[in-house]
């Protein structure tokens, strides 16, 4: 077994072209518990015994803000404590919503945006703000660089359309103009995983309402229909700002985001209790993002 | 990097020889250089007792793949004090008598020193939220954040 640690992006690559089976390794949160409870074979049963580390690679640990383009690319290996900070958290507030609830001080420390990427797990927390804002991520492997809207990247439980040898470079959020936030359900406030999760992200000059869910179906679902609905149900042109929505009118756009997601029964939770969690935070998001009649 | 490396631990180099590459710090720590301060419960992340400092960050050593530490600074409880002189947050844990079963104590000393080191006067919430990855089943959690407020005041007062 071999454990590599570049210290810059060619070499990640280089050594990625040499041993194209190599285990990657971002902030290890979600690898060693694998490899602690002996689910993830590294040089067993014939797998590649060679793990690449990517915490040193500095194009990776970094981000970027570009004005022009009105977006944050953010590094593969930015970590969810760094996110959940200033500058971040004002560029990106319901990413850093949902960094704030991702484990414990010590896995944000840790874990990091490529990670819950690379994992792809449907309770994955920055995945339906990434869903919801429009983000893309950035692959690079033996044929070059390639992008994918993430809604493309993420395929399946815990499936991706990252191919063999390929690394997630980076991931490039747009800066939108309104509300956004982040909900989750979970057993308590603390160190849990979503039984349940939305994002409702706004961008007003567009008149664009983006909901997505998490944990409640073998990705994350971007609710197309509800997003219509919302949009039509917003009162755009009022003097007020924010716009506002009405309690019915949420509540109806919620509904309809229930009644798009694909919940299962399982150890942590139930699909009727999941799909009204996304009917209850769905609405909450809706009147915080347009609060007419409820205030903010 | 083959299977022999060396960790930076407190101050003094170690070497671990023979090891499958693939173990945790928390794991390379206890069976291989003795240190035992750093506690194994959950090795998932969820417990905080095997918390350690990785280059001055807070970090679950169970989740660290010990290879990949290399030429990094890893402080665990062991390197916060010397034996019999215990540190200012040690001895407030002893006196406000937050220390019960005592398995939880070691991660939640580092997190302590990690949270007072970054923040002199953390509220009540703040304490809550910055140790809420160690889990404690005895004290209820009272103690330790009056062990903490104690340390606050103490430091303001000498600075």
């Amino acid at each position: 077994m071999t454990v590599e640690m570049p210290t810059s992006l060619a070499d990640v690559v280089t050594a990625l072209a040499e041993r194209p089976g190599a285990t990657l390794l971002a902030g290890g949160t979600d690898l060693m518990v694998e490899v602690n409870e002996g689910h993830r074979s590294i040089g067993q049963f014939g797998s590649s015994d060679h793990v690449i580390g990517l915490t040193r690679v500095p194009e990776l640990t970094s981000f970027t803000v570009d004005r022009s383009t009105g977006t944050v690319t953010l590094g593969s290996g930015v970590r969810w404590c760094e996110i959940e900070r200033e500058p971040l958290r004002s560029l990106l507030p319901a990413l850093a919503q949902a960094a704030r609830t991702v484990g414990s001080p010590q896995i944000r420390n840790a874990g990091t945006v490529g990670g819950n990427l690379a994992t792809c797990s449907p309770a994955g927390d920055g995945l339906p703000v990434l869903a919801a804002t429009g983000a893309v991520v950035h692959l690079l492997g033996p044929d070059g660089a390639r992008d994918l809207a993430v809604t493309d990247f993420m395929t399946g439980v815990k499936r991706t359309a990252k191919a063999p040898g390929e690394l997630i470079t980076a991931v490039t959020v747009p800066l939108l103009t309104g509300w956004q936030g982040y909900s989750k359900v979970g057993v308590r406030n603390a160190m849990v995983i979503a039984t349940a999760s939305a994002c409702v992200a706004t961008d007003v000059p567009s008149r664009s309402v983006r909901i997505a869910l998490g944990s409640v179906g073998p990705t994350i679902i971007r609710c197309t229909e509800a997003e219509g609905a919302a949009e039509r149900a917003v009162d755009w042109d009022t003097r007020a700002d924010p716009p506002s929505i009405t309690i019915d009118g949420a509540r109806h756009c919620a509904r309809m985001a229930a009644a798009a997601s694909r919940p299962i029964d399982d150890h942590r939770s139930t699909a009727d209790y999941r799909r009204r969690a996304v009917a209850v935070m769905v609405e909450r998001l809706l009147l915080r993002a347009f609060p007419g009649e409820v205030p903010r | 990097m083959s299977e022999q490396y060396v960790l930076h631990v407190n101050g003094n180099d170690h070497g671990v020889r023979d090891a499958w590459l693939g173990e945790s710090l928390l794991y390379v720590l206890r069976e291989r250089l003795g240190l035992t301060a750093a506690k194994g419960a959950c090795e998932q992340g969820e417990c905080g007792s095997c918390s350690v400092q990785v280059d001055g960050v807070l970090v679950c050593s169970c989740l660290v793949m010990a290879a990949s530490a290399v030429d990094q600074a890893i402080t665990t409880v062991e390197g916060l004090a010397a034996p019999g002189s215990p540190s200012d947050v040690q001895q407030a844990f002893v006196d406000t008598g937050a220390v019960q079963c005592g398995f939880c104590t070691p991660g939640l000393i580092i997190a302590a020193h990690d949270l007072l080191d970054r923040d002199t006067d953390p509220s009540e919430l703040t304490i809550r939220e910055e140790l809420s990855g160690n889990v404690c089943r005895c004290t209820g959690y009272g103690r330790i954040i009056e062990a903490v407020q104690r340390v606050a005041v103490a430091r303001r007062e000498l600075s």
